[in-house]
């Protein structure tokens, strides 16, 4: 009998240190991303520009209606879509061949595993910087160009070019992100049972038939989660049309995430912008959804 | 026919070698390039683009790195940049895992509600809030202090989530044994089950510390003053900066590294499993 009754005080004094451990956190949440996510919804409902802070008008769906007609939206749109399309496969594919590289063990393997990670260590600001110089479009500063010239080859405008500018920030991307997506697919292809592929080769199946046939197989879930986050990932581009194009040339590498610095913070249109986010955060969140349901689809 | 398939055996064993080489040189020669420019005169780093030898460290001196110091203030860069991560993570680790605990192990109203909304709220972009949460920040006067860096990035819901994960492995037995003791819940959290909990306060300790090292937009948005730039703030205007010597910009850039490259010696094994749980249990 005692001890029901100290079981249940128990209870009742779990209870209130649940809400005082859940507290801090919930209250920062609701507070920093919540409180905000429903502004931006809000302002987007205003005329509202940050030098007149005290002259909102509310104009409904009218910064919608604009969006959806402004050119400049469609194009950063259209520049964001062309990167995620491209980086995302691209970047995948590439981080599934490294870890392939180097999955099994053998000498040296640390080395190379670290090699490939290496990018990661630096920040996208280091890794802009350094690749700006390293695109230089002059053969005597620029080390791609001259590796290119050498190789007999015509020099490129990386940077300067509106047709491949955001090809030169894709290719840059995938080399610095690769390493990263690598380690989730290392640790996704130690869950492969190894007898599957020592079955498989008593069979005589050859190597890439165990790779069609285990491994793609075996690496489903990993797969579609290194999709997911590349893709969400990919989506956010900002940082490096920052340094190295500031959007140009000819507006060739202005993303979604760069317009609503654009519109909000250097042209101050602050209900604009914020229907931009608006805009950005449902494309987001569709397409986690959608990935998702693509997932519990195929499972 | 044994005779050729052990040649057919050392040839793969030759190919997989070289492959590897190959491919780790690409990835590795950008970096390389890097260090040894900054090392370099601002003569040289140009000199001899053609040839291999421009990976070299001809004439190598630090005097690139004297002038970063002197033209970018770095122990001022290193102060702002580390009293904040220090700041976020120190609250991240009790306020998140305090959360995942009470998720994982606390039978309460809302408890579902609270994990949902965590959840949830993982795939919110911060790009997608940035602009009201300036404005809350200005109104609450903290643009350009340490508390618009610090405070609204405290709370993480993919911390609190892998915290809950952790926890939820950890026998009910044990917790139940430490409150017939006489610990109240708290204490039990406290003295129990974080000392036995290291190797996940690591793993978010790490993954959290990459991730804000690295931090740029929103650095970029609410500090706005010279003195209060963070690492990569100060790298990127050093960039544009008059007069632009590539070999001091190599040289901060390598700088700005090497927090980075001494947190991965030491916390390799626990970034390597945070990189990888993350995939396996999302």
């Amino acid at each position: 009998m005692a001890k029901t009754s100290k079981l249940t005080g128990r209870k009742r004094n779990e209870r209130v240190a649940a809400y005082g451990f859940v507290a801090p956190a919930v209250i920062l949440l609701i507070a920093f991303l919540v409180v905000p996510m429903i502004y931006t919804v809000y302002y987007s409902g205003f005329k509202y520009q940050i030098m007149r802070p005290n002259d909102m008008t509310f104009i409904g769906l009218d910064n919608y209606t604009k969006l959806f007609q402004d050119k400049n939206f469609w194009l950063a749109f259209k520049n964001t879509v062309y990167f995620t399309v491209i980086v995302v496969p691209c970047q995948c594919a590439l981080a599934l061949a490294l870890a392939l590289l180097v999955s099994k063990k053998f000498r040296g393997v640390a080395v190379f595993r670290t090699m490939y990670f290496s990018p990661q260590l630096t920040s996208m600001v280091v890794i802009s910087v350094l690749w700006s110089v390293l695109y230089n479009a002059n053969p005597n500063t620029g080390l791609i160009n001259s590796i290119l010239v050498t190789l007999g080859m015509e020099p490129i405008n990386f940077l300067t070019n509106a047709d491949t500018a955001m090809n030169a920030i894709i290719f840059m991307s995938a080399w610095q992100g690769a390493g990263y997506q690598m380690m989730i697919f290392l640790a996704g292809l130690q869950g492969i049972p190894r007898d599957q592929y020592e079955a498989a080769s008593v069979d005589g199946a050859t190597k890439f038939k165990q790779f069609l046939y285990i491994t793609l197989p075996g690496l489903k879930g990993t797969i579609k989660y290194v999709i997911m986050i590349t893709m969400i990932q990919a989506m956010k581009l900002f940082t490096q049309p920052y340094v190295m194009t500031q959007g140009g040339p000819k507006n060739s590498t202005k993303t979604l995430v760069y317009y609503i610095y654009t519109q909000g913070f250097q042209k101050g249109n602050f209900g604009y912008a914020c229907s931009i986010a608006a805009v950005f955060f449902v494309i987001v969140v569709c397409m986690s959804m959608a990935m998702k349901k693509v997932t519990a689809a195929t499972d | 026919m044994k005779k050729s398939m052990k040649f057919s055996a050392s040839f793969s064993k030759f190919m997989f070698y070289f492959g590897n080489i190959v491919i780790g040189i690409i990835f590795v020669s950008p970096l390389i390039w890097m260090i040894s420019a900054s090392l370099k005169p601002e003569a040289k780093i140009f000199a001899n683009m053609n040839s291999i030898t421009t990976f070299l460290p001809v004439q190598a001196s630090l005097d690139n790195y004297m002038e970063v110091f002197s033209r970018l203030n770095m122990p001022q860069v290193f102060k702002n940049t580390l009293l904040y991560i220090a700041l976020i993570l120190v609250l991240d680790l009790l306020v998140n895992s305090m959360c995942g605990y009470a998720l994982a192990k606390f039978e309460f109203k809302g408890k579902g509600a609270i994990l949902n909304l965590v959840i949830a709220l993982m795939v919110l972009p911060m790009e997608a809030i940035m602009l009201p949460l300036y404005i809350e920040m200005s109104q609450l006067g903290w643009v350009n202090t340490l508390m618009a860096l610090v405070v609204p990035f405290v709370a993480k819901c993919f911390s609190i989530y892998m915290f809950r994960q952790f926890f939820c492995d950890i026998p009910d037995d044990l917790i139940e044994a430490a409150a017939i003791d006489g610990c109240s819940p708290a204490g039990t959290f406290f003295k129990i089950v974080v000392p036995i909990s290291k190797t996940v306060y690591a793993t978010v300790f790490i993954l959290d510390f990459v991730s804000h090292w690295n931090d740029f937009m929103w650095p970029f948005l609410v500090m706005t003053g010279e003195n209060n730039r963070t690492i990569q703030l100060a790298v990127q205007s050093f960039f544009g900066t008059q007069p632009v010597h590539y070999s001091a910009i190599m040289a901060a850039l390598v700088v700005s590294a090497i927090p980075m490259i001494i947190m991965f010696i030491f916390m390799q094994k626990y970034y390597v499993e945070g990189i990888a749980s993350s995939g396996i249990k999302g």
